[in-house]
């Protein structure tokens, strides 16, 4: 279509390069024919931003974002207004969705090394994106302005204390000498419109490096190597049809396993929606447990299980910031796990469940034995990192075939 | 009430240090669907609770209609406040700075106490009160140390007590009969109330059971539309699983 | 890749009803999108049923109540008012009623009332919404020298009578909204609300 001259797509190309760009993207993109189900959760964060997006817009037509009003307007949603209820659980239960999905996405990349060179700033990109993302759920969380919003404020606006001149520090965060309206404000501002703002970006950028490099595969097999008569990768198939009508199986499945959740376990068993937070903000009574929400779990049982504040502190930071050289730590020659040495399987499979681990950890009120798992398990998850440039170049790879293998 | 007996046996030890958490919990039986057992629990609730604890997140006509009441019946015999309109909030008069005075701390709002405790905890709450004439109202709690308001249902329930009585442990195989041994730390009925023990558990079984429902009034609605959704998703699911299959038959 | 063999019928097939199924659902996932923008119900609690007392509406006089946040206006004509009214026809637009929408069946009629001496009407202007004035006075007035009574709306000069008909030469082409009302008793009129809609 794009050379025909005297059509109005024609016309449009000229000055917008549109076909070029669809082209480009979507149907001379290629993408190595033997993706497996890993690859699905890429185009699954998106459907959850593209969710969260929307729903959350609709929110903020009827929130209220004042310490006075905000607790009552989410209430008000969920009766008064036609529908709300469902918008509203759309985007909670879309919140914990969209961290499965990007999880599992992240954990994709550990096990085909898809942030080996030369995919290594798709890689920051994405870590930079998921730092976004955890801003992003954080002071949403906060918005509805119940006793865990506000706790949980408490405690992760207390991280900052420990940073040269905390105090300040955090008392310009909250706007206030504690959490008060002035920070439900800016968090709402902050929410609603900065934030997503800088994810979508940070989108567009990853997915214009993805398309740049090209896309990995389970085996890591560059596919640009090989290529036909007419210049196309032996084992590449443009991204549509093939992968838009393959995703589509995939988001069909995500979203049942989505509405399930949604219509039948909204609170998702304190998890989601914890049982505290259904109480208006109360800056007198500390709940008995402040837990966060499970998305943060990892995180947060590694900053209690360290017994000094400030190590706690730079530990949670280390554990977040380890992830971005990511690529520089794995010297293997292989980039899919299929093909490196016995450690470094048997740890990524230990790293996945540790992590799973120090999720649930997050979750539970510290008692010795918790606290002395969750030792163990940080000692598990920083290993994995300090480790690998000796393990993944010291173990034997097998060979890596020149095409892929499996799929279709 | 013989299980509740049994397990506040079994934890009171603990009760000093764990002041009510931790204590094993009646299960509620939660239905939704039983609206006669909706209405009932409506009326308990109006009658004893709204004296002190609003709803304020619920609306009057909500609740009628949601629990087939007709709005005459409902303006009648359950909306006592005579400037309330059929739309109104559940909010009430008393006042925050009476109701501090006399409480010394204002009685909660109850609409979202369902979430926030869990229908369990309220079931087991509101028949575990007991005389304790240390206390300002005269009672305490097992599930929730040293509570702060009186026992509303105590003429209901009647005069019950902690202490050493009898507990029914379990039934004769043979001829029916309860088998009941003496226990320690055990909470019994000292003076009967004008409601029989199961009379009691199931008025408290209404009540909570409406509890539950107007912390979240779409909770039916919300799973019958569930069913559908998914009905919906699993036949969009065939076209879409056929078409991938007919596509990727180009594939080599 | 190849396109041997590919069954092009069962294509087109399952493209259509993947896309027709698939638009079925965008139509039903519009559905609370687009509801939540439906008034909600502490806005219907606003706009429930106003009661209002019309015992101490004088003779010839005006009260202006709410309703949904609208001006309602309740006046009591005398007489000599509304033995004018059948002679106004031929300066009106639209005398008879014959755009039903303006008006519920017990006020089809030329007082556009239920009780002849007591009109409930809506103030807002069919023009464009503003509050028309209450000038009952038969008197000259600048902007018709001819006036026999009526409202007159300050925004854009539209005339109506005193039962709320719009006159000929006015920007406002449909006579004043008479909202659903009905007596409680013979002093209050509750408007929002009538025999059909109770």
């Amino acid at each position: 279509m794009s050379n025909n001259k005297n059509s109005l797509m024609g016309w449009i190309d000229d000055r917008l390069p549109v076909t070029q760009t669809y082209e480009k993207h979507m149907s001379k993109y290629y993408a190595p024919k033997n993706f497996n189900f890993w690859y699905f959760f890429g185009v699954l964060s998106m459907l959850m931003l593209a969710n969260q997006i929307l729903t959350g817009i609709w929110l903020t037509m009827q929130f209220t974002p004042s310490a006075e009003a905000a607790f009552a307007s989410v209430e008000y949603i969920m009766r008064d207004v036609e529908w709300g209820w469902l918008i509203r659980y759309m985007h909670s239960t879309g919140a914990t969705f969209f961290f499965i999905a990007v999880y599992l996405h992240m954990m994709r990349a550990l096990l085909y090394g898809s942030y080996q060179k030369p995919r290594e700033l798709i890689w920051i990109f994405g870590m930079l994106i998921y730092l976004a993302l955890m801003a992003e759920a954080f002071m949403g969380y906060v918005l509805p302005w119940g006793q865990m919003s506000y706790w949980g404020a408490q405690v992760i606006i207390s991280l900052f204390s420990v940073l040269p001149y905390g105090d300040l520090l955090t008392e310009w965060i909250r706007g206030d000498f504690l959490i008060s309206g002035a920070t439900l404000n800016r968090f709402f501002a902050l929410h609603v419109i900065a934030v997503p703002l800088v994810i979508v970006m940070l989108v567009v950028v990853h997915l214009l490096a993805l398309h740049e490099v090209g896309s990995n595969n389970p085996d890591g097999v560059d596919i640009k190597k090989l290529k036909d008569e007419n210049g196309k990768p032996l084992d590449g198939v443009p991204f549509h049809p093939y992968y838009t009508v393959h995703d589509m199986v995939g988001i069909v499945v995500f979203l049942m396993v989505f509405c399930t959740v949604l219509f039948f376990f909204p609170e998702g068993g304190g998890f989601m929606l914890e049982y505290a937070n259904f109480e208006p903000a109360n800056g007198l009574k500390t709940p008995e447990h402040i837990a966060p929400v499970w998305y943060f779990g990892a995180f947060y049982a590694i900053l209690r299980a360290v017994p000094d504040k400030l190590l706690g502190v730079a530990a949670m930071g280390g554990a977040i910031a380890v992830l971005f050289v990511l690529p520089w730590l794995d010297r293997s020659p292989v980039r899919s796990w299929r093909y490196k040495g016995w450690i470094s399987k048997i740890y990524l499979v230990i790293f996945g469940i540790n992590f799973v681990l120090l999720t649930w950890l997050g979750t539970q009120p510290a008692t010795e034995t918790l606290t002395l798992v969750a030792q163990v398990a940080s000692v598990i998850y920083f290993g994995f990192f300090i480790g690998m440039p000796f393990y993944t170049r010291m173990e034997k790879t097998k060979p890596v075939p020149e095409r892929v293998t499996g799929g279709h | 009430m013989k299980k509740i007996f049994a397990l506040i046996a079994a934890v009171l030890p603990s009760l000093a240090i764990a002041a009510g958490a931790g204590v094993p919990l009646d299960e509620h039986r939660t239905d939704l669907t039983d609206k006669a057992s909706l209405q009932r629990g409506a009326q308990t609730f109006m009658n004893y609770c709204m004296g002190c604890h609003s709803l304020e997140h619920a609306r009057y006509n909500r609740i009628a209609k949601d629990l087939d009441i007709p709005e005459a019946m409902m303006m009648e015999h359950l909306v006592f406040d005579t400037d309330k309109k059929f739309g109104d909030l559940a909010t009430i008069g008393m006042q925050q700075e009476d109701s501090k005075r006399w409480f010394g701390a204002t009685p909660p709002d109850l609409t979202l106490v369902a979430r926030v405790r869990r229908p369990d905890w309220l079931y087991t709450y509101l028949r575990s009160f007991y005389e304790d004439p240390s206390r300002p109202w005269g009672v305490n709690n097992v599930v929730f140390k040293d509570v702060g308001m009186p026992h509303v249902l105590a003429d209901l329930q009647g005069v019950q007590k902690l202490g050493t009585a009898d507990v029914t442990v379990g039934y004769d195989t043979l001829t029916g009969q309860p088998i009941t041994e003496e226990q320690e730390h055990t909470l019994y009925i000292a003076e009967e109330g004008t409601l029989t023990a199961e009379e009691y558990d199931d008025l408290v079984f209404d009540l909570v059971n409406f509890m539950t429902y107007v912390a979240e009034p779409i909770a039916v609605e919300r799973e019958r539309l569930g069913w559908w959704v998914l009905l919906f998703l699993a036949i969009f699911f065939v076209p879409v699983y056929l078409l991938n299959k007919e596509m990727w038959r180009d594939i080599k | 890749m190849s396109q041997d063999g590919v069954n092009k019928g069962r294509r087109t097939l399952l493209v259509g009803a993947t896309s027709a199924v698939g638009a079925v659902g965008a139509g039903f996932l519009a559905v609370p999108f687009v509801g939540s923008w439906m008034p909600s119900e502490k806005a219907k609690a606003a706009g429930a049923p106003a009661k209002i007392d019309v015992s101490k509406v004088g003779a010839g006089a005006m009260v202006t109540a709410e309703w949904r946040g609208k001006p309602v206006y309740v006046a009591r004509r005398t007489d000599e008012m509304l033995g004018k009214l059948e002679g106004l026809a031929g300066r009106l637009k639209d005398p008879d009623n014959a755009n039903k929408e303006q008006q519920p069946d017990y006020a089809d009629n030329v007082y556009r009332s239920r009780k002849p001496e007591l009109i409930v009407v809506l103030g807002v202007c069919t023009h464009l919404g503003c509050a028309p004035k209450y000038h009952p006075e038969v008197k000259p007035e600048p902007f018709d020298p001819n006036w026999q009574g009526g409202w007159f709306c300050p925004c854009h000069g539209s005339r109506f009578d005193l039962s709320g008909r719009v006159f000929s030469g006015s920007p406002a082409s449909d006579n004043l909204v008479i909202p659903p009302y009905m007596y409680e008793d013979d002093n209050v009129v509750i408007v929002g609300v009538d025999e059909e809609t109770a």
